[in-house]
């Protein structure tokens, strides 16, 4: 039951085996509630109720970050320490200093364009004609994977040699053509390439943007917009002085949680160029150090460096929240 | 991460005032408003056509030809799926599908019932301790996945069960539970007192409660978090390659089409239907369910 599964049949027997032996668990915790009624239980039932979470969250997410931070101060092997050695490295060799300037070309570029596409197109299909329709579109990478979504661009990108009757098979270099260019390897030119996968993440975020800034949109109450109109406020009055200020602290949500997103992105990387070309990322640059590297200590620095990142943002946007909700 | 969005996700139903949106897009002459709109729609939506229109084509045609030239020169075959599906002949996607459902399922179930369980305790029971556990369970969403998998696997690796489904089981049920916790518990807290009170006054224990009165309640936020985890969980390839990147046994289809991406890039033929066959059950399910979804959305998180 705890080995590998090879065969189909093997697989949904251990898969219905494994609901099962975790429905006897929640069994037992209910059993267990059932127990204790009344008010006097209840201290027991909210602790069984709370056990297998708590044990998880300890096991799963407690223990392995604090067993990281203090394995990043180890060396590759994990066994001698050496201090701040690892984090010395991120900020001092040359190719960690390409990583870390992709990652900043990423965590500057991505919320703000996918969050500028996002709304300009909210606000144009507002009441349009077949607006859901049309908002689908955008929305639907959403659903596809990183991984899909790289496929589908490294298909855009894609290049053929510009030799006799060769022609171009990816979109984007045939576009060139037509204009009368010459084809481009796309992925291969620094810093370029980083800005070529940044599109796709662009790509898949703005439908986010989009759905949360339409319903902050249609969440502005009428009278002021009629208020606004009477008072002959133009378009882009319209724009910068009611439905800006409105969708604030909606605005605020979504270009920090696209930064957040866009500073653990790994798929899109791994997929598209495996980090090559130096087109690496923090989180890809984890991966390659931890996994292929064999370079633990190195690696756990990163993923301290990656939470280290995210907490900031995350401050910030509990403050504008702490704000808006003040007002 | 999670942030409390400040947004409510009713719109208003008043077709005909216009609202700002409305009157700044009037405003800027609609033709043009139009053509941008179009042009992004477009921009959004013709690479994936590309590639689903190539997955259709022959071999030797994706790779002389534009996928344009299909409008010209249809030629259509089913080739490229029976291909790719094939373990002799091609690529074998078809038993990392089977690897994708089975991780899949467990992946969302399990996280879904625990943290109904515990969002009841933390929403519904008053016991020492509950504003700080809950504090730090808010709190745990910020933790990247990338701080924990090399523990983990240790871990896994020392208790057997390396290169096993219970590794990525387990582990995506953790990564699930403090957005679950989080949504339900925001859910659960809507739910009038005065409900269960008489719930209790009638001699329901807690247990009966939460079976007859709050579950039935609560279907529309589970739905919400189950299909953001359906997508999470099936999309993902971090999780996946860190615990089983090296059986094939256990691989879903993200880590088969990234590793295919990366050994066989020029095979299109390949990518292109293994591209859709791994699409197509996240876009149903999102299609189906994109209500709940949206909802799930404008409560406000994205984990990672």
């Amino acid at each position: 039951m705890f080995d590998t599964a090879d065969t189909t049949a093997e697989k949904f027997t251990q898969m219905f085996a494994a609901i099962l032996l975790f429905a006897a668990v929640v069994g037992i915790i209910l059993f267990i509630a059932g127990r204790f009624g009344g008010r006097r239980g209840d201290k027991i039932v909210a602790y069984s109720y709370l056990a297998p979470t708590l044990l998880m969250l300890l096991v799963g997410l407690v223990y392995p970050g604090v067993r990281t931070i203090y394995q990043s101060f180890f060396d590759a092997a994990g066994s001698a320490f050496i201090g701040m050695d690892n984090y010395k490295t991120i900020f001092t060799d040359s190719d960690q200093l390409t990583v870390l300037r992709n990652t900043v070309f990423w965590v500057v570029v991505t919320p703000f364009v996918a969050t500028a596409v996002g709304l300009l197109y909210a606000i144009l299909v507002d009441k349009a004609k077949m607006e859901s329709f049309a908002k689908a579109l955008v929305f639907l990478p959403m659903a596809i994977s990183f991984v899909g979504a790289s496929i589908i661009w490294k298909f855009v990108y894609e290049f053929r040699p510009d030799q006799g009757n060769v022609k171009q098979i990816g979109l984007l270099n045939q576009v060139l053509v037509w204009l009368g260019g010459s084809p481009q390897q796309w992925l291969v030119d620094s810093p370029l390439n980083t800005f070529l996968l940044i599109v796709v993440m662009i790509w898949i975020q703005a439908g986010f943007a989009m759905t949360v800034l339409s319903a902050a949109i249609k969440a502005i109450p009428d009278d002021i917009i009629e208020a606004a109109r009477l008072d002959g406020v133009g378009p882009w009055g319209m724009f910068r002085f009611v439905t800006l200020p409105a969708i604030r602290p909606a605005v605020v949500v979504v270009l920090t949680t696209i930064g957040i997103g866009t500073l653990k992105v790994f798929d899109i990387v791994r997929t598209m160029t495996g980090g090559q070309f130096d087109t690496s990322v923090i989180a890809n640059e984890f991966y390659s150090q931890s996994f292929r590297s064999d370079n633990q200590g190195l690696g756990s620095a990163l993923a301290v460096l990656l939470f280290l990142l995210v907490i900031p943002i995350v401050a910030y946007n509990i403050r504008q929240i702490r704000s808006s909700e003040a007002l | 991460m999670t942030t409390v969005t400040p947004v409510t996700t009713t719109p208003p139903l008043t077709p005909d005032k216009p609202n700002a949106a409305a009157v700044a897009k009037k405003k800027l002459t609609s033709p043009w408003a139009s053509l941008a709109a179009l042009v992004i729609a477009v921009l959004w939506t013709l690479p994936t056509f590309g590639l689903l229109v190539s997955s259709f084509r022959p071999e030797r045609a994706i790779k002389t030809t534009g996928w344009w030239t299909f409008f010209s020169d249809p030629t259509f075959t089913m080739d490229n799926y029976k291909a790719v599906l094939d373990a002799e002949s091609g690529a074998g996607l078809g038993s990392f599908f089977v690897n994708s459902l089975v991780i899949t399922i467990p992946s969302v179930l399990i996280p879904l019932c625990l943290a109904a369980l515990a969002a009841y305790a933390f929403a519904w029971i008053k016991f020492p301790g509950r504003n700080i556990l809950f504090l730090i369970i808010f709190a745990l969403q910020i933790v990247p996945l990338q701080v924990t998998l090399i523990p983990l696997l240790t871990l896994y690796v020392d208790a057997g069960l390396a290169n096993t489904f219970w590794t990525i089981w387990i582990s995506h049920a953790i990564f699930g539970l403090p957005l679950a916790i989080y949504l339900l518990h925001n859910f659960m807290r809507e739910i009038p007192a005065t409900l269960l009170e008489a719930a209790r006054v009638d001699g329901a224990g807690h247990v009966s409660i939460f079976f007859r009165v709050l579950l039935p309640l609560l279907r529309p936020a589970l739905a919400a978090f189950g299909i953001f985890q359906f997508l999470w969980v099936w999309n993902d390839l971090l999780v996946a390659l860190t615990f089983a990147g090296g059986g094939d046994a256990v691989a879903p289809i993200t880590v088969a089409l990234a590793n295919l991406s990366g050994t066989r890039g020029t095979a299109w033929h390949l990518l292109s239907a293994g591209a859709f066959v791994s699409i197509l059950v996240p876009v149903t399910i999102f299609l189906l369910l994109q209500r709940y979804f949206v909802r799930g959305l404008l409560a406000g998180s994205v984990k990672g």
